[in-house]
This record gives C-alpha cells, structure tokens and sequence, in this order.
C-alpha cells in the first residue's frame, strides 16, 4: 500500500465526508483542498461556492487563494461580494459550510482571531473572522477540518469568532441560528460529532492505527469516546492518486 | 469626466494624511502599484479599510502609513500569517496599530450602505460572537415589523476608494470583470476615488458580467499596467503565487522587509 501522512489521511477522511450534489460553502485550505479531492473522486456533481463570489467553480487546479482566476473562469456564476453573502448565504440556500479552525472548544465553537485571553495584547494575532461567522451560522450544516492537538482543541476558545453550539444545548435556538451547526470535526486522528442530548464534541470514529488515549492526549478537555467507535478505512490507493494528482497542480500552477 | 492622471499625481492630489483609505479588490485586481505609491509618498496616519487585508496591507502597515485598520480577514492566503500586520498589533512596530474588526458579510454590506447614503446595513450575523463586545460599528437591532432582532453595521464611507481595473476608456469610464468583489461599492460609498487601469483604450467593448463606473463617478484614472502584480487581472496576467509564496520570509523579519522598503519602493521610480 502506497505511503501517506496523518494529513493526507484526515484529507481522505473530509474529502469522504462530502455527498455528490452538495451545494458545499468552501473555505481556504485544508477545506479547499479536500473538497477538490472530494469533486475529483466520488462527487463529481458538488457545487463549490467560494466566498470570493464564485458559484460552481469547478478548477482544474487546486486555488492556493479563495479568489485564484481558476476559481472564477470555471464557475457557473460570479457574483459580487455583497451578493455572496446577502443572496446566497444568508437566505440558506447553502448546504454545508467547511470551514478550519485555530481553536475549537467543546461545543465545536471556533477562534481564528486571537491567542491569549488579552484581546488588545494578544500572544498571536491570528487572521481573523472572514466569513466563517455567518457560514457557521447560515449554512445548513457544518463539516469541520482541523489537525487535533491540545493547543487546538480548548475547553473554551480564546475568542469565539464563530459559534458552534455556545454554551450547550438549546444555545443555537437561543441565539436564533438557523442552521444545525458543525456535525462532524474530522482531524488527523479521526472524527468528532456533537452528542445529541449535551452538544459535547464525542469522538466517534478514529483513523486506522490511532487509538483512544493518543485522541485524548491530544484534547484540551476530558474527551469522551463512543462506545461504538468506529474506524476510519485507511485512503485507497485511488484516493492517495487522486490527492497527489490534485496537489501537483498547484504545483504545476505556482 | 474623471481627470487621467500618472499615479504619482493621482495619489498627491487624492490621498491625505490622516484620510479613510479604503484599497479594495478581493483577491482579484488588488491595487498594489497605487499602494506602492503610497507608500512612497510616506503617507501617515491612514485609516486603511479592506476586507482581506493581504500582502498589501502588510507592506502599508510595515511601512508606517497605518493608524487604524478596518478589516474582516487578515492573512496571506493559502501561505500564512502577515508578519508585519501581527508585529505591529503584538508588539506596536513600527507604530501601534488599532484595529476594527468584523466579518466579510458585515463589511460588505458596510460599503453598500455607504454606497446607498444610509447610516446602517441590517444583516443576520455576529450573533452569538464576541465580535460586537470588540467592535463597536456592530449593533443589535429590532425589526420594526415583525421584531425580530437582527445585526446592524455602520456604513462605510471612506475619503477615498482605491481599486484597480481591466481599462477604461479616454474619458475615464472604467470596465472591470471577473471576480468583482466589493469595488463598485467601494467606489460609490468613498468622496473621492482613484483607479488604476491596465490600459487605457479607445472604445469598452463589451464583456460578459463586466460592471462599468461611469466617469462621472470616478474622481481619477491612472493608466498602471501590471498594477495589481501580485495579484492577478483576468484576461491580462495570473495571480503570481509564487510571489505570495515569497513574501512569508521578507514579511517575517523587519530587516527584509526594510531591505524590500529600501529596494521595491523607495528605489523604484515609478515610470
């Protein structure tokens, strides 16, 4: 079997989670390229929406931004930025939002703002909201990608830039946020969902080779597994082909 | 009718110290060769306003030319951090640097209401966040029919707007398409503007999805060929990656980056 890295292997993993025909808000990144990946393999038919304005892009090459030239001379439409989020996002007319994270808590709520707990002096700046607010609140659905360790994975956040399930149960309905929320966080050690009565990210699947204690080591709170815990097939020599493939071209493109 | 200017002009007669400076052009048609200018004129005490701060904003910040940044996504896409925009808000180099921060949807809907003379936008957003305890621009707000509680943003409306162009024609009618992002806006909602061109032609000939400024609503045009390097101009060049690739060392040490200063900027005579 050909070789590959946790990265790679929680790209697969991603990349699997996406139905073919998913209307699919992208973000830059590790989401970006797994659902490229995603739309190379098993669902042709997914509808990438950047927040650049881009509906149903469909690039050749992996974009290294969300606004690459790629995206925009391949998609169905192009619309202004106002238009993005205001018509499209905002009404809910997008499926699943993927978004990456800097920090997650408990309640899949995620920082990309700041480090530190001083927001004027902060230990890292990170870049910011972007988008990833109103995805996380708008879109049907949210699919996370981020690698787990415990600088990442808090009790709290820092700063929540966008919110998962707040405090806990009935937070979302609280805060009138129509969509469900994140449904799966998958990482470089397998998959978290949020329980269905406490909201707690549980981790419920993990890749081939890993086990328990490494996933809690590697979580800033008391992680609970499911007692079903499934595993995480490892990527297909057809998979691992179609990831270098896809990364080639951005190669190819630089 | 918009005046054609050269950019060292445009930039002297448009851009203050002290002004709102909004530079605009989401991803696609970022106006670096007017920034540079900037830059050379050492403009100071810019309010700068862009929702993905980028490269160029970087190099702004890096050089000195910022007080205040309004902004929804600070990074350097695909690469990393800005270096020089997370040094002068962790360790106040070269000067401090107050920010206001909001989302994408939030500024956007910012400079359409600037450009629709309203005081405020009305979205579903930020809710749940701690942005509004951080922002002040964001407020809570009920809706006056049904009562529900929406989000409300201040407008923007910048002194000056700053976007970069495919052309325009002789009287300063300006043509740009591909990825539009918020630059019609931004032009609408700003007192003054300055655009710069690839080139100058005599006739606009039509192009699918392509939004055309009128004159009338262009303070000045300036014929800058390349002028959104790195980034990209559809249907002239392709984002230059490997320059945004490049700029992660320049950007992580302030001596390259003086050394780039020194060398892109105050070296280079604009032709």
């Amino acid at each position: 079997m050909a070789q590959f890295t946790p990265d790679d292997f929680m790209t697969v993993a991603a990349a699997r989670a996406l139905r073919d025909g998913v209307t699919l808000f992208v973000g830059i990144g590790l989401p970006s390229t797994a659902a490229n990946l995603a739309r190379r393999t098993h669902a042709p038919n997914m509808v990438l929406i950047y927040e650049s304005g881009c509906i149903g892009s469909k690039p050749t090459t992996l974009p290294l931004s969300i606004g690459d030239g790629e995206l925009a001379v391949t998609s169905d439409s192009v619309v202004s930025v106002p238009e993005i989020f205001n018509y499209w996002l905002q009404p809910g007319r997008i499926e699943v939002g993927f978004l990456g994270a800097a920090q997650i808590d408990r309640f899949a709520n995620i920082n990309t703002t700041v480090i530190g707990s001083d927001y004027d002096k902060p230990k890292v700046r990170l870049p910011g909201a972007g988008g990833a607010p109103e995805i996380a609140a708008l879109c049907g659905e949210v699919i996370v990608i981020v690698r787990q360790n415990e600088r990442t994975f808090r009790e709290r956040v820092d700063f929540v830039t966008s919110v998962g399930y707040g405090d806990g149960p009935g937070s979302r309905e609280k805060l009138g946020l129509p969509g469900k929320g994140p449904v799966k966080v998958i990482t470089d050690l397998g998959v978290l969902e949020p329980d269905p009565d406490t909201c707690e990210l549980t981790m419920t699947q993990l890749h081939q080779g890993v086990d328990a204690e490494q996933a809690k080591a590697a979580t800033g709170w008391d992680l609970k597994v499911a007692d079903d815990l499934a595993t995480t097939d490892p990527p297909s020599d057809e998979e691992l082909a179609a990831l270098r493939d896809l990364l080639d071209t951005q190669k190819a493109a630089a | 009718m918009a005046e054609l200017l050269s950019l060292p002009d445009a930039v002297a007669e448009v851009v203050r110290d002290g002004d709102s400076v909004a530079f605009e052009g989401f991803t696609h048609l970022i106006p670096f060769a007017a920034a540079h200018e900037v830059i050379r004129q050492k403009r100071r005490d810019l309010t700068v306003i862009r929702l993905t701060p980028d490269v160029i904003f970087d190099q702004l910040i890096g050089a000195g030319c910022v007080r205040k940044l309004v902004f929804s996504w600070g990074g350097n896409p695909g690469v990393g951090s800005l270096h020089r925009f997370r040094d002068a808000v962790e360790n106040d180099w070269p000067v401090p640097l107050e920010l206001e921060e909001h989302s994408h949807a939030g500024m956007a809907n910012r400079f359409a209401a600037g450009a629709s003379n309203l005081p405020f936008a009305v979205l579903r957003g930020y809710v749940g966040t701690d942005l509004p305890e951080r922002t002040p621009s964001i407020k809570p707000i009920e809706c006056p029919f049904t009562g529900e509680q929406l989000t409300a943003v201040s407008a923007l409306n910048p002194d000056v707007g700053v976007i970069h162009a495919q052309r325009a024609d002789r009287e300063g009618n300006v043509q740009l398409w591909g990825i539009v992002g918020v630059q019609k806006e931004t032009v609408l909602a700003s007192t003054r503007s300055l655009v710069t061109v690839e080139e100058i032609v005599d006739e606009l000939d039509p192009v699918p999805g392509a939004i055309v400024l009128p004159h009338w609503t262009v303070t000045c045009v300036v014929e800058a060929p390349r002028g959104a390097h790195p980034s990209y101009a559809q249907g002239y060049y392709d984002r230059d990656n490997e320059a945004y690739r490049a700029w992660d060392p320049i950007s992580r040490d302030r001596e390259k980056f003086q050394a780039w200063l020194e060398e892109d900027i105050y070296g280079a005579v604009h032709s």
